[in-house]
């Protein structure tokens, strides 16, 4: 008989119906749920549904991120609604402005576990398969129906897998190979799938590099993304959970509708853009566009390692007098490690700008907000015209290193030539 | 249900930044978002759409954020059904969750073009050009989907299930 799936399994033990296949429509109940800002519209729903609290507010995260430390009144008594919200149904496990991204700290906080069902009202949710769980997006309203009953219905997705193997070259990172499948795949490639990594690159890659990847499958329309289980997971909750975690692996007989292999030697950095993620190309290819603004930050690459890998860049150097350098740390527990690193001393020194953690230039809703036909190369996920502000700016995606060295020369730049 | 509109054509992969741009989200009232709908992708559709209209895309309409605002700002514009070839999932469920109609079609972006009207059958899931000479085919909304729709959306559908659970 056919092996199964990752997805299938986590979603089978969800639905309490272990011999789930891809293709079945079930009702699951999710471990954890999140959502940010739109808790208000989630709220707004569920207030029309006659309940008194939610099913489980234990199981339920927010997050403030999107627009924080708020940027209008209309935020700011939206944000002080929320906060009553969670004082009114006992919520505890509340991020208030200033925290981070919700997508990081659902990981960083070791709230996601391997194994589990998370749902959350923002499609980079996504994200935590990094550490072995199934996690998806749906909306604020639907969220408010799990609030109410506890279940969603869910069509289990059939799978892609994809092998990652080889050594990684220098200026290569994450990032990179996920802009490479982004241009394989296309926008919707992925659609209603879970995209599954496995191979020997795996094991070398940290949880940082991980959550990259599965990040940008929803570039490619995918339901899930999820990584294996693996000893790299396990240490990631040693000494943080004393409660045990079921993890999944796929069977070897498992299905898969394709079977993409990444042999990584051969990758140079990548550049997406404009207006399309799918757009990549090799560095090269796009070396000399000038750019106005450099951001790093967002859930898809404003963690220690990307911060780690900019300031390496940027340290002792200067950032071109006709470009702006924006960071945006992914969490306050990040900005206060690259502190004491040096990091953020570096970025500073160089002529950077650092904004509090959270969303805000990623989605054009603050700070870094690009006006019309401004250029910007993002280490963000998304260069839709309009995303970061006037719909007529253009948006290029590339690592946080060949963000830092076009920072320095003003221009799309190969990290490559600046990188010591 | 049957409705005559107005076509509104567009291509592949509209996302939902192109729908309704992220530095719109701070007000959450809906005609706010409606006189900002589709303003990436056709400037001229907020303020020229009718209730009733109808908008037909390429693949993978609504793909990007999750953001439900899409599907308000469309509807709250009184569109009264998307026709695409395929459908973001996180898109689909929303308009279903909103109470919007949403069919899939292979061909209903080559057969009729932007600016003229045609008559959309849901029920029967067909729509017709006006003077009768060009029909295609939708596929049908999945029964538990189109109970949903019917309710007016998930809020309403749930109410209807908690008031038969509580006789």
């Amino acid at each position: 008989m056919t092996g199964r799936t990752i997805a299938e399994k986590i979603i089978g033990k969800s639905a309490g119906y272990p011999e789930a296949r891809e293709g079945q429509i079930l009702e699951a109940s999710p471990d954890l749920v999140m959502s940010h800002e739109n808790t208000f519209l989630v709220n707004k729903s569920f207030s029309e549904l006659g309940k008194e609290r939610p099913w489980d507010p234990e199981k339920i995260v927010i997050v403030l991120d999107h627009r924080t430390p708020a940027n209008t009144t209309q935020t700011a008594t939206v944000h002080s609604k929320i906060r009553g919200i969670v004082k009114d149904f006992g919520i505890s496990k509340f991020f208030d402005a200033g925290e981070g991204i919700c997508h990081q700290l659902l990981v960083e906080k070791r709230l996601a576990r391997p194994g589990q069902l998370i749902l959350g009202t923002d499609s980079h949710t996504i994200t935590a398969g990094a550490i072995g769980a199934f996690a998806t997006g749906i909306g604020a309203t639907e969220m408010a129906g799990v609030w109410a009953t506890g279940r969603v219905w869910l069509k289990v997705p059939r799978s892609i897998m994809i092998n990652m193997f080889g050594t990684m070259p220098k200026g290569v990172f994450a990032k990179d190979i996920s802009l490479y499948l982004a241009g394989i795949m296309g926008p919707s490639g992925a659609e209603y799938k879970c995209m599954e990594f496995t191979g020997e690159l795996i094991p070398s890659m940290s949880i940082s590099g991980r959550m990259v990847l599965c990040n940008m499958c929803m570039e490619m329309g995918a339901e899930g993304a999820v990584m294996p289980c693996d000893d790299v997971t396990r240490a990631w909750y040693q000494g943080h959970t004393d409660s045990e975690f079921a993890t999944f692996s796929s069977d070897e007989n498992a299905r898969y509708d394709n079977w993409i292999d990444i042999e990584v030697d051969g990758l140079t950095p990548m550049v997406s853009g404009p207006h399309k993620v799918e757009a990549v190309k090799s560095v090269e290819k796009m070396e000399g566009i000038v750019i106005d603004q450099a951001f790093i930050g967002t859930c898809t690459n404003g963690r220690l390692e990307d911060l780690e890998a900019a300031a390496m860049i940027l340290k002792g150097q200067k950032v071109s007098p006709n470009c702006r350098l924006i960071v945006a740390p992914a969490s306050r527990d990040i900005l206060t490690e690259a502190a004491d690193r040096g990091y953020v001393q570096s970025i500073l020194k160089a002529g950077g700008t650092i904004l509090p953690p959270g969303c805000g230039p990623c989605l054009g809703s603050h700070g870094g907000v690009l006006g019309p036909k401004e250029v910007c190369i993002s280490s963000g996920n998304r260069n839709f015209p309009g995303r970061m502000g006037s719909d007529i700016a253009e948006i290029y995606l590339a690592s946080p290193a060949t963000v830092a060295a076009s920072a320095i020369v003003g221009r799309i730049t190969d990290p490559r030539n600046v990188m010591l | 249900m049957n409705v005559n509109g107005r076509i509104w054509l567009f291509g592949d992969d509209v996302n939902t930044d192109l729908i309704i741009p992220g530095r719109y989200l701070d007000n959450y009232d809906p005609s706010h978002l409606a006189a900002h709908a589709m303003e990436g992708a056709n400037k001229e559709f907020a303020s020229k759409v009718s209730p009733g209209d109808i908008v037909i895309a390429g693949r993978n309409f609504g793909c990007g954020s999750s953001r439900e605002q899409a599907v308000t700002a469309l509807k709250q514009s009184g569109v009264s059904a998307v026709i695409a070839r395929s459908f973001a999932r996180i898109f689909y469920r929303n308009a279903i969750n909103l109470g919007l109609y949403v069919l899939e079609c292979d061909d209903a972006d080559s057969v009729f073009s932007d600016g003229e009207t045609a008559m959309l059958d849901i029920d029967a899931h067909t729509m017709c050009s006006d003077d009768g000479s060009r029909r295609v085919n939708l596929t049908e909304i999945p029964n538990h989907a189109k109970k949903i729709i019917d309710s007016g959306g998930l809020i309403p559908h749930l109410k209807s299930q908690i008031g038969k659970r509580d006789h």
